[in-house]
């Protein structure tokens, strides 16, 4: 936490998109209060208006304001991708960190699996199990662990396999530490700085898949107010209303570089090793 | 790579596949609807008996249990028959041969158009590093792996489809017109993650000692370049392209339903859509089979160009 703060008083880049994050955050939170309209409410006369003084990013095909649906997406679409990540996060490294420590018939189940989930493109597979699952957020999201997990229960695992020949360990074994006391106290404060990195690093990268997979119609459903899903909605006026393709879109794309810099940032401040 | 490490290489991939057909066999089990319902009325709201769906079930073999209908599926497909998709009123196996050419030359042309944008700019950008050259390259390749494909997709159909109406924006066939902007939208996609693959793997050599002894023993920039570093800068590369090829057999599905392209993907989605689960069972199963045996190819042939890896005995 002390490096954090450190961070944004001498790492500028950091600073400057910490703030950024926030300030999405923050919009995200107060859609309900700068929405003009309800991003629900259809007013039928009102469908397919090009953008204009009272509907700046035009309405769609019930007359819904493209500009509160984008406002409102802020918030559904950032908190389903920081629930996914931080699904995948837990469940990928308490995967790792229980094969690297206990090693043994637990260890080489888990990255067997995970050898076979890691030797083929996992998009097709996430399409595969969400549609088959019958498209919702909450499959989309299940969807995207099954194939994900992996990378962070390899990392945590080849991390944990290195802090256990540390001194430190080996003197808390020897001294009858518990597993639960030493893997507290002594290995994961150890390992977590790197797996939040990647965590952080990869915030864009799954924001980009949900989209994609509620984009294909097996993510979030209508009317849920979800980028992906109202590109997919978008799409089929592209000729008529091409402002319903534009706005959720360009949305997207800023919220992925804003993450993928503060990511950037992120491992600059919390891994020293790492040189430009 | 020895025969003996290629034989292991090929049992598990044996296992990895029986391992997926599993999986997807099991979520089949566990998805909601019923496939045999779907299979007679289609996506049409018309009244079903329950006779005539019991009939089917039987004569399908899906009233037995499952672990039974697992291995009856399995039984059929070590002789190559994957069922028969009821989506396209075809074998599954003919309808694969059928897709596959379209997913295939989209992913050579992406590839190829990857390939020539990456190298020159990640070479140039890596041998000028710290110029204007190499900012702009880093910020184009920034953007370019932050814009969702999909949308890239639609904003290529929007503008040269739409407003200049430069091309077509109907697909639904395989031709060059209708290939252009997929793989425009595949290539920019990945070209903006090689470049920055190809200038990292470049200035990681430049920075090595034998780039000094060169230099100092007054060797010309030139021949450091083309002969010294290119070379052992290309190895690792050639993995990158091997796993990025072979995500695009897989994963360019979002691209193919944007243009709709009939490929592999644009397959998977629609017999997704359709319930038509032995079609799916099919091209996931399928899809995996050539990404590792793409992977398989390359990890050869990686071993064979690589000296240290060829003297280790490897």
């Amino acid at each position: 936490m002390q490096t954090l703060i450190n961070g944004l008083k001498t790492n500028r880049a950091f600073a400057v998109t910490s703030f950024f994050v926030l300030l999405l955050i923050a919009v995200a939170l107060a859609a309900p209060l700068i929405a003009p309209y309800d991003p629900l409410e259809a007013t039928m006369q009102n469908a397919y208006l090009a953008p204009n003084a009272d509907h700046w990013f035009g309405t769609d095909k019930l007359g819904r304001d493209n500009f509160s649906r984008v406002l409102y997406g802020a918030a559904y679409s950032l908190s389903s991708v920081l629930l996914l990540v931080t699904v995948i996060f837990v469940i990928g490294t308490t995967l790792g960190v229980v094969a690297g420590y206990f090693g043994g018939k637990v260890d080489v189940v888990i990255m067997r699996v995970a050898d076979m989930m890691i030797s083929f493109p996992g998009m097709i597979l996430a399409i595969a199990i969400a549609g088959i699952l019958g498209g919702s957020l909450i499959n989309a999201i299940i969807a995207l662990t099954v194939v994900t997990w992996t990378k962070y229960a390899r990392l945590a695992r080849s991390m944990v396999l290195k802090v256990k020949k540390r001194d430190f360990v080996e003197a808390a074994i020897v001294n009858g530490g518990t597993s639960t006391h030493i893997l507290w106290k002594h290995i994961l404060p150890n390992i977590l700085p790197l797996m939040v990195i990647t965590a952080a690093s990869d915030i864009g990268a799954m924001m980009m898949e949900l989209a994609g997979l509620s984009f294909l119609g097996f993510g979030s459903q209508p009317p849920a107010p979800e980028w992906g899903l109202m590109l997919n909605e978008g799409r089929q006026q592209l000729q008529t209303a091409p402002w319903l393709m534009i706005f959720p879109g360009l949305a997207i794309f800023i919220t992925v570089v804003i993450f993928n810099l503060w990511g950037d940032a992120l491992r600059d401040v919390l891994d020293p090793r790492q040189e430009e | 790579m020895t025969n003996k490490q290629l034989l292991s290489r090929i049992a598990q991939i044996l296992v990895v596949l029986l391992g997926i057909s599993f999986i997807t066999f099991a979520l089949v089990m566990l998805s909601p609807g019923d496939p045999v319902r779907q299979m007679i009325a289609g996506n049409e709201d018309i009244i079903v008996s329950q006779q005539e769906i019991d009939a089917l079930r039987h004569e399908l073999g899906l009233d037995k249990p499952f672990i039974f209908q697992y291995l009856d599926w399995l039984g059929r497909a070590v002789q190559g028959d994957f069922g028969f998709s009821y989506m396209v009123k075809k074998p599954v196996v003919e309808q694969l041969m059928e897709s596959l050419p379209a997913t295939v030359i989209l992913a050579l042309a992406s590839t190829v158009f990857m390939l020539l944008v990456s190298i020159p700019a990640g070479i140039y950008s890596a041998v000028k590093h710290g110029s204007v050259f190499d900012y702009v390259v880093r910020g184009l390749t920034f953007i370019g792996v932050s814009v969702p494909n999909f949308w890239m997709g639609l904003m290529l159909l929007w503008i040269f489809g739409l407003k200049l109406r430069l091309l077509p924006i109907v697909g639904g066939r395989v031709s060059l017109e209708t290939l252009i902007l997929p793989a425009l939208t595949l290539g920019i996609v990945m070209a903006s993650k090689f470049t920055r693959q190809v200038r990292t793997a470049v200035l990681e050599e430049l920075n090595q000692d034998y780039v000094v002894g060169a230099r100092a023993r007054g060797m010309s920039e030139n021949h450091i370049l083309w002969k010294e570093v290119l070379p052992n800068a290309m190895l690792p590369l050639i993995t990158l392209l091997g796993l990025s090829f072979g995500n695009l057999l897989g994963g360019a599905a979002v691209v193919e339903i944007v243009f709709s392209w009939p490929g592999l993907g644009y397959l998977a989605v629609q017999s997704i859509i359709y319930r038509d689960f032995q079609l799916v069972q099919g091209i996931v199963l399928w899809i995996a089979l050539m990404y590792m045996v793409i992977n398989l190819i390359i990890d050869a042939s990686y071993n064979h160009l690589d000296p240290r890896l060829r003297k280790a005995g490897r």
